[in-house]
C-alpha cells in the first residue's frame, strides 16, 4: 500500500475519532452539579490519540523492519542462487532490482536484476499490504478501545496530559537517538576497517598517503599522525593563537568597558560573525588570505612557501571562533558576581586591575571551558580546511608550510571515484569516529568545568 | 557613650543630590563626618542609605544611570574635583559591603591585594607584617594564622566579613565606609564585628548603616536619619534615640513604621 495513502487514512480514522469521541461526550449527561471532569473536546482528543499514536507508531517501526524482510524474501528466490558470494555486488544488483521493480520503464543492466525485480515488486506489495492492513486495524482498535472507556467521570483530560507528555518525550529522545544512531553507524563502518587495518597503524603510524595503498598491507599507508597533527596545528594552535586574545579582549571590552549604547550593537554584530557560512570564511582563506600569507613567507627568505600554508587555513578559522570564544568568555565573566568588581574597585584598583587580579582569575574555569569547547568546533571545522589546506600530510611546525586536516582528508576520501568497501574509504569513517569520540570529550570535560564553576557562584 | 567634641570634619558633605537615570534617590544632603565618633546612618529601606554612603567614595561612578551633585570633600579637598584621583581616594576610604565579598585566592593574598596594587610594601617580610597586623586589628588572627594559603571563600560568613574588614585596613584608609556589614551574621558574629568597630573606633573615621536600632545604638555615637532621600536628623546618637527632635525620627525609632 503506498505510504502516503496509509498515513492519510490513519489521520482520516484519527479525525473521525476526535468527531465520534466528542460527539459522544456532548450527549453526557452532566449531572445536578452541571459541571463535568472533562471537557467535550478533550474526550474527542483521547479517542483520536488512541486512534493515531499506536498506529504511527507501527508504521514508523515496520518501515525500519520491512525493507530487511522484503530483501529475505528476495534472496529466497530461485534466480536469486546466481548471484556473487561477494557482498558488494550482491547488494548492488538486489539495490538495481529495486529500482527496476519501483519503475517498470527502467531497464535493468544486470540480467538477474531483472529476473530478481518481478520478485521485489510481489515482496514489496505482499508486506506493504501486511503493514497498512495492520496499521489500519491498529488504529480502528485503539479508537474503538478508547471510546468504549468514555463515560461522565472518565478523566480524559489528565489522559490526555499524559499523551501530550509521551509525545513531547518521544520528540526530544529522537535528537539523541538519531545521535546515537549515527554513532553507531560510524562504529559500524569503523569496525569493518579495523578488522583490515589495525587500529594502532591508524592512531600511531607516520605515513598517510591514501592514493597508493598496498592491497596486502593497507595499513602501511593509513597512519593518521600527520592528520592529527595538522588539525592539532591548525585547529588548536593557529586558530587559537588568533581567536583566544581577541575573544577574550572583546569580551572584556563588552562586560567591562562598552556603554550600553556600543555593547548593544557591538555583541550582536559580533554573533553575526558567528553566523557566517563557513564556505564564505573558506572563499576569503583561499583567495584573499593565502596568498598574503604566501607573499609573507617569500618576502622573509621562504621562497618554496606553499599556498596552501597551514597558517592561512589556522588564520581564518580563528577569526570565525572569535566571537564564539568571546560570548563564552563574555558569560564566563559576566557570571562573577559584582560584589566582587566592586570589593576591588572600593580598594582603590582601576578597572584594568580589577579585571587582569580579580575577574579573570574568578572566571577562568569558565573561560577555559569555552576555549576547550571553541576548540573541538575548530578540529571539526571542515570547509575552511577544504578550500584552503593542502592534501600533502606533513608533520611540521612551520606554519607557512602546508598542513592537512581530518576532515579534509574524509572530504577527500570519499569524494571522487569512491569504490566503498575499500580500506581506502572505509578509512573515512574511521577517522570520523576518532574526531567524534575526541570532540565528544571535550565537550564533556568542557560542560563538567562550566557546571562546576557555576555551582560554585550560586 | 559619649560624644567626644569634633575637631574639624573628615569628610563633609554639602547639598548632596544623586539621582538615578533621572529619578532623585536622594535629596540635599548635608552632613559631617568625624574622626572620633562612629556615625550610623538609619532609615527604612530604600531610604537611600546605601546611595549616600557610595557618594562618599565614589562608588557610584560604577553605576553609569547614577549622576551625583553637591560638594563632598575629604580634609577639605573636593572627592568630586578633577584633581582627585579616585584610585587614591578609594584607597583613603575604604568600604566593607553587606555581603561578605571575599576574593577567590587565598585569605593572605585576599589581605595582601590592597598593598600590592597600591605598592604599599617594599619586600615580602614587609607584605607578611601589614597581613598580620591587618588581621590582628580585624581579630581574625588567631583563627586564621595557620592556614592564611587558604582560600578566603572557605572561611565562615563572620569570618569573611572580618577578612573583608582586614582586607580594607590593610591599605591604612582614614575613613571606613561599613555598609550593613552584620545583615548576614548570626548574632555571635555580629557581636565580634561590633567589638572590632569599638576597637577600631578613633583610627579610623567610621560610618555603619544598619537597620538594626539596638546596633546603632551600641557602636555608634552619632546618628543620621534618612527618610524617602533625605536627611532628617542628625546628632549625638544618644540624642536621637532618647530625644529625637522630629516626629518622623521618633516613628521610626520607636517602631512605627520602616
Ligand atoms: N543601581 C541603581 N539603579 C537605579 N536605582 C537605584 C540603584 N540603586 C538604588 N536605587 C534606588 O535608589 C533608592 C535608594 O536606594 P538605596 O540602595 O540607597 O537604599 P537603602 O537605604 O540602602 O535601602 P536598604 O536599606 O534596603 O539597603 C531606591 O529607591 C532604589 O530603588
Ligand atoms: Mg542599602
Amino acid at each position: 500500500m503506498n505510504a502516503f495513502a496509509l498515513l492519510f487514512l490513519i489521520a482520516g480514522l484519527g479525525l473521525i475519532g476526535w468527531l465520534t469521541g466528542r460527539a459522544r461526550a456532548v450527549r453526557f449527561d452532566r449531572g445536578a452539579r452541571g459541571r463535568v471532569n472533562s471537557l467535550p473536546s478533550q474526550h474527542g482528543w483521547y479517542v483520536a490519540l488512541w486512534t493515531l499514536l499506536p498506529a504511527l507508531l507501527f508504521v514508523a517501526v515496520w518501515s525500519a523492519v520491512s525493507p530487511g524482510l522484503i530483501r529475505q524474501a528476495v534472496l529466497e528466490h530461485p534466480a536469486a542462487a546466481k548471484l556473487s558470494d561477494f557482498a558488494f555486488e550482491r547488494d548492488a544488483v538486489i539495490d538495481e532490482a529495486g529500482r527496476v521493480a519501483a519503475d517498470p520503464r527502467a531497464s535493468a543492466f544486470n540480467p538477474i536484476a531483472a529476473e530478481l525485480a518481478p520478485a521485489v515488486r510481489e515482496a514489496r506489495s505482499r508486506y506493504g499490504w501486511m503493514g497498512g492492513g495492520t496499521a489500519m486495524l491498529l488504529a480502528f482498535a485503539g479508537g474503538a478501545f478508547a471510546f468504549s472507556r468514555l463515560s461522565v467521570d472518565f478523566r480524559a483530560r489528565t489522559r490526555v496530559e499524559r499523551w501530550v507528555m509521551l509525545i513531547l518525550l518521544l520528540a526530544s529522545l529522537i535528537a539523541i537517538l538519531t545521535t546515537i544512531g549515527i554513532f553507531l553507524s560510524l562504529l559500524w563502518e569503523s569496525l569493518r576497517f579495523f578488522s583490515a587495518v589495525s587500529p594502532v597503524e591508524l592512531l600511531f603510524g607516520t605515513h598517510w598517503s591514501p592514493q597508493v595503498i598496498d592491497p596486502k598491507h593497507p595499513g602501511a599507508s593509513l597512519g593518521a599522525v600527520p592528520l592529527f597533527w595538522g588539525t592539532f596545528f591548525i585547529g588548536a594552535v593557529i586558530a587559537m593563537i588568533v581567536a583566544i586574545p581577541f575573544g577574550l579582549m572583546s569580551a572584556i571590552y563588552l562586560t567591562q568597558y562598552a556603554p550600553a549604547r556600543v555593547r548593544a550593537w557591538m555583541k550582536p554584530m559580533l554573533e553575526i560573525l558567528a553566523g557566517v557560512p563557513t564556505v564564505v570564511y573558506g572563499y576569503f582563506a583561499a583567495l584573499t588570505v593565502a596568498p598574503a600569507v604566501r607573499n609573507l613567507a617569500v618576502a622573509l627568505g621562504d621562497t618554496y612557501a606553499s599556498s596552501e600554508s597551514a597558517l592561512a587555513a589556522g588564520l581564518v578559522m580563528g577569526v570565525m571562533i572569535i566571537p564564539f570564544v568571546s560570548s563564552m568568555a563574555d558569560d564566563a565573566i559576566a557570571a562573577v558576581p559584582t560584589a566582587m568588581r566592586d570589593g576591588s574597585l572600593a580598594m582603590g584598583a582601576t578597572t584594568s586591575e580589577t579585571i587582569g587580579r580579580v575577574l579573570i582569575p574568578a572566571a577562568l574555569p569558565g573561560v577555559v571551558a569555552g576555549v576547550l569547547l571553541a576548540v573541538s568546533r575548530a578540529i571539526g571545522e571542515t570547509m575552511i580546511v577544504v578550500m584552503a589546506a593542502s592534501g600533502a600530510a606533513n608533520v611540521t611546525l612551520n606554519p607557512f608550510e602546508s598542513a592537512t586536516t581530518v576532515t579534509k582528508q574524509i572530504v577527500d576520501l570519499l569524494t571522487g571515484e569512491a569504490e566503498f568497501d575499500s580500506p581506502k574509504t572505509l578509512a573515512a569513517f574511521a577517522l570520523g569516529l576518532t574526531l567524534f569520540v575526541i570532540t565528544l570529550l571535550l565537550n564533556i570535560f568542557a560542560l563538567r568545568v562550566v557546571k562546576k564553576y557555576r555551582e560554585a557562584y550560586e | 557613650m559619649t560624644d567626644r567634641v569634633p575637631s574639624s570634619p573628615k569628610m563633609s558633605a554639602r547639598g548632596v543630590n544623586v539621582s538615578y537615570g533621572g529619578t532623585p534617590a536622594i535629596q540635599d544632603v548635608s552632613i559631617d563626618i568625624d574622626m572620633e565618633n562612629v556615625t550610623a546612618f538609619i532609615g527604612p529601606s530604600g531610604c537611600g542609605k546605601s546611595t549616600f554612603l557610595r557618594t562618599l567614595n565614589r562608588m557610584n561612578d560604577t553605576i553609569p544611570s547614577a549622576k551625583v551633585t553637591g560638594d563632598i570633600t575629604l580634609d577639605g579637598e573636593d572627592i568630586y574635583s578633577a584633581a582627585m584621583d579616585v584610585v587614591q581616594l578609594r584607597a583613603r576610604v575604604g568600604m566593607v559591603f553587606q555581603k561578605p565579598n571575599p576574593f577567590p585566592k587565598s585569605i593572605f593574598e585576599n589581605v595582601a591585594y590592597g598593598p600590592r596594587i597600591h605598592g604599599l610594601a617594599a619586600s615580602r617580610p614587609d607584605m607578611e607584617a601589614i597581613v598580620e597586623r591587618s588581621l590582628k586589628r580585624a581579630g581574625l588572627w588567631d583563627e586564621v594564622k595557620d592556614r592564611l594559603s587558604d582560600s578566603g571563600t572557605a572561611l565562615s560568613g563572620g569570618q569573611q566579613q572580618r577578612l573583608c574588614i582586614a582586607r580594607a585596613i590593610a591599605v591604612d584608609p582614614e575613613v571606613i565606609l561599613m555598609d550593613e556589614p552584620c545583615s548576614a551574621l548570626d548574632p555571635i558574629a555580629t557581636a565580634k564585628i561590633e567589638e572590632l568597630i569599638h576597637e577600631l573606633r578613633g583610627r579610623y573615621a567610621i560610618v555603619v548603616v544598619t537597620h538594626n536600632m539596638q546596633q546603632a545604638a551600641r557602636v555608634s555615637q552619632r546618628t543620621a536619619f534618612f527618610h524617602l532621600g533625605q536627611l532628617v536628623e542628625y546628632g549625638a546618637t544618644d540624642d536621637i534615640f532618647t530625644n529625637p527632635r522630629q516626629e518622623r525620627t521618633k516613628d521610626y525609632i520607636t517602631g512605627r513604621y520602616g
